[in-house]
């Protein structure tokens, strides 16, 4: 089975769940012998790290894998395409730079990107162009596009291939902006939606907006849920001392994520416990609001922000953390919770996300929720006993998610559509 | 000769209202969701089981016995929300085929923590079944048959019971049947043991497709209870008295079988019915049942981790027993109600995490979704109980002494 796959970001130039999506996904498809061309659009001044061989070729830089991925090649291509900014920044970028000749893409590797305009409409489909470029010397079955900036592409390479198209969903633009959602984004993911096979939503949460929202049909929308990488050799770092409890938020902090649900409701556990922070780990346009929020309610003393985390400093966040908190207003899925879990720390999550419909051991409440909020966070303070149980019974239940059976299923359904086809 | 021996369990509880920790009131209990809870129950399973059962008795003119335990905190609540299902309970009671037996009054676990609060509770709900129904309980059955032979040892010291019912657990028996009464190491009383075979034929496997007897015929199950005789004194069949239009629903012919019982047991000359004091009357202990480990009737374990399977249950139960001298000390007797009602095992059985994964038996009424909120609502509660306790006890250490009568102004 061999499948030509358009993801976005990947580790480690992840700005999200969607590269940790895609990296446990791609690793389990290919330990189970199915061959990858994973297509990455990537800014110029990114390099891949040591165990990656590049090759150039015309136009796009293609790279082989040494050493963990054996099946998988990836192809990039150079990109302003960024995931998660918004139609505006990009339009901001362009108001400020001058854009001058627009260079080839059949130039060498090395190409300079800084002249090129930031329209993101125009980005896209040059993506689409070249994805389809690259497919015409590819050799694959299927086409598996994951989310709205892949989807021009995959159609486009469906046409030149003629090869059944998947869509993966792992978020959509009601999740990203709430109900005011880009008309553009939207029409680009029903497109996509529709111009599918089968669409493969992250939870059922995601596949009734699919249904609902979309319109599309409800035999066509499969769930595959996400998995968590196994850390099965995590170290335990030496953490400095701490004497007060942290309870943690590590996500984006943008509208999605819930950031200023998070600091209501510290401000409510702050007048019933004093001996506890708040720390805030992540990067978003958020992010100087969320500071000037904190100071606002007076709480900015007891509220720390990280900015974007990588690497051992993740771990070590977790280890310290005695709570995780994820107050998202809309999450397609949530695998930030699993990763909390398996580091022993216990969880609460807002039930208006995916995970929250199949993780038993976690305390959930409703995102608007904040004195709900307030009375869970507190108990599992107060109470020892409390997350003992929550941590225990958490992280055994994470064994469940493995990457292993999602790309089982995702093998299954390549096979019933190409047995359909 | 195969006597049935009948013994119904009559139960609800008080349940807890969502207390967050910015609840400060000493309301504790669902009283709307309580009463509803409790006419549902009694529409559904009480009334109809009650009046079926009383006809069923005056039609075999005393060859139909049953027996039933019910729970001080139910009796309080039938006398709020369905006082005719107390007076039927009292026709039951007067036509002297009916036997009451003693539990825990607020159906507590009192036994694992408090001897002295056992016992209190023991004689409180004696009382309540002497004034409401005209017998004195001498048959004592502890929350959900929970057993062991310090319990016997107990209640010989306590004094009045003759007989204890309990769980015909695997574990306890061997290779012995329940079919026979037994008694405890180094003591007269008596022990009668449930046939769980039989008495989950009827409770849970009574409506399952597929299982292999379905469709359970009241003849089909007469012939197994006569396939005793011969190797059995007595058939105990113990179970919730909502398996009769709760857990299984009317429309699985529940109470059709319950109506055609007695007259396809009574078919055979050597069955009869027997309440549980006949039965300790009419046959001595054939052997010692050695119970150093705790058991119960609770799921497929049959122990006590339903309420103690995990450190929340562990700690809720402790911190509700060490409260227990600053309580009485209050001498409040709002305080100390409310704490009895919080004894009630049901709200552990809610915290239990064992088959979370399943949604089963435990979840049945069960007003939370995650045993965690159960926890962490009940932990609110006795938070506040606590603190109303201290003050309390601090406003008794101020108030001045009482001026004695005699120096009144009147005289």
């Amino acid at each position: 089975m061999k499948t030509f796959m358009l993801g976005w970001e990947f580790p480690p130039f992840i700005s999200g769940g969607l590269g940790t999506a895609c990296y446990g996904l791609t690793k389990a498809m290919d330990r189970l012998g199915i061959q990858i061309t994973l297509v990455l659009p990537k800014t110029s001044d990114i390099s891949f790290g040591s165990d990656v061989k590049m090759l150039s070729a015309e136009g796009h830089i293609k790279t082989e894998e040494v050493s963990e991925f054996k099946n998988v090649s990836f192809c990039v291509i150079a990109s302003h395409l960024r995931p998660y900014v918004a139609c505006d920044a990009h339009k901001a970028c362009q108001k400020e730079k001058k854009s001058s000749h627009i260079r080839s893409w059949h130039s060498g590797c090395t190409e300079q990107l800084e002249n090129y305009g930031w329209d993101m409409y125009e980005q896209i489909h040059r993506y689409a162009a070249k994805a389809a470029e690259i497919a015409t010397v590819e050799d694959f079955d299927i086409i598996h596009a994951h989310d709205w900036m892949t989807y021009p592409a995959g159609i486009a390479v469906a046409k030149v291939s003629r090869k059944p198209l998947l869509v993966h969903v792992h978020s959509t633009e009601f999740d990203r902006s709430g109900e005011h959602i880009n008309q553009m984004i939207y029409g680009i993911e029903r497109q996509g939606m529709d111009a599918a096979i089968k669409v493969i939503a992250v939870s059922n949460y995601t596949r009734n907006i699919i249904i609902h929202r979309y319109g599309i049909q409800s035999e066509k929308v499969e769930v595959i849920y996400n998995g968590v990488e196994r850390n099965s050799s995590v170290p335990l770092h030496t953490l400095p001392d701490k004497t007060e409890k942290i309870v943690l938020f590590l996500g984006r902090i943008t509208m999605q994520k819930g950031p200023e649900y998070f600091l209501a409701a510290a401000k409510k556990v702050l007048e019933k416990i004093k001996n506890v922070k708040f720390v805030m780990a992540g990067d978003g346009d958020m992010l100087h609001r969320s500071i000037e929020l904190a100071a606002q309610m007076g709480i900015g003393h007891k509220v720390l922000f990280t900015r974007f985390l990588r690497g051992s400093d993740v771990d070590r966040i977790y280890q310290m953390a005695d709570m995780y908190v994820m107050p998202s207003v809309s999450e397609p899925f949530g695998i930030a919770p699993l990763e909390a879990l398996q580091h022993h720390v216990p969880v609460l999550i807002s039930k208006q996300s995916g995970v929250a419909e199949t993780l038993k051991h976690v305390l959930k409440v409703d995102f608007w929720d904040i004195n709900e909020m307030t009375n869970k966070i507190v108990a599992v303070l107060k109470y020892p006993a409390l997350h003992k149980t929550l941590c225990n019974n958490g992280h055994f239940e994470t064994y469940r998610f493995r990457w292993e059976d999602a790309a089982q299923r995702v093998n299954k359904i390549y096979e019933e559509t190409l047995a359909s086809a | 000769m195969a006597s049935v021996c009948f013994y119904f369990q009559v139960h609800q509880p008080p349940r807890l209202r969502h207390y967050t920790i910015f609840d400060t009131d000493d309301n504790y209990f669902d009283d709307f969701k309580n009463a509803q809870i409790c006419r549902k129950v009694a529409s559904k399973c009480y009334m109809p089981s009650n009046l079926l059962l009383l006809d069923l008795i005056k039609k075999y003119k005393g060859r139909f016995k049953i027996s039933y335990s019910v729970t001080g905190i139910l009796l309080e609540q039938l006398e709020l929300y369905a006082p005719e299902v107390l007076t039927l309970f009292q026709e039951l009671a007067s036509t002297g085929c009916v036997e009451f037996l003693a539990e825990t009054y607020y159906h507590s676990l009192s036994f694992l923590y408090s001897q002295e609060e056992f016992i209190e509770q023991i004689e409180t709900h004696k009382q309540t079944i002497q004034r409401l129904f005209g017998q004195t309980p001498r048959v004592f059955r502890n929350t959900e048959l929970i057993y062991n032979n310090a319990l016997a040892a107990l209640i010989d010291q306590i004094g009045g019971f003759d007989v204890i019912i309990t769980e015909g657990a695997d574990h306890i028996l061997g290779y012995k049947s329940p079919n026979f009464v037994y008694r405890p190491p180094n003591s007269k009383l008596k022990l009668i043991l449930k046939n769980y075979r039989l008495s989950d034929d009827i409770a849970f496997r009574f409506s399952e497709r597929n299982w292999s007897e379905w469709p359970l015929k009241a003849g089909k199950f007469a012939s197994w209870v006569n396939a005793v005789n011969g190797c059995g004194f007595v058939v105990n069949l113990f179970m919730d008295y909502e398996t009769f239009g709760e857990h299984q629903w009317e429309d699985t012919g529940i109470f059709n079988f319950l109506q055609h019982l007695p007259e396809e047991i009574l078919k055979y000359p050597d069955n009869d019915f027997k309440t549980p004091s006949e039965v300790a009357a009419a046959f001595d202990a054939v052997d010692v049942i050695d119970v150093p480990y705790t058991v119960s009737w609770a799921d497929i374990e049959r122990d006590i981790s339903a309420w103690l399977g995990n450190p929340m249950q562990e700690n809720a139960l402790t911190e509700l027993y060490r409260l227990e001298a600053n309580v009485k000390n209050t001498n409040n007797k709002n305080i100390i109600a409310d704490w009895r009602k919080l004894q009630a095992s049901d709200h552990f059985y809610y915290m239990c995490t064992k088959y979370f994964a399943d949604g089963d038996v435990h979840r049945y009424f069960n007003p939370y979704d995650s045993p965690y909120d159960s926890y962490v609502n009940f932990m609110n509660v006795l938070d506040n109980l606590n603190s109303r306790c201290c003050r309390a006890l601090l406003q008794k250490e101020q108030q001045p002494p009482g001026i004695p009568a005699r120096q009144c102004l009147s005289s």
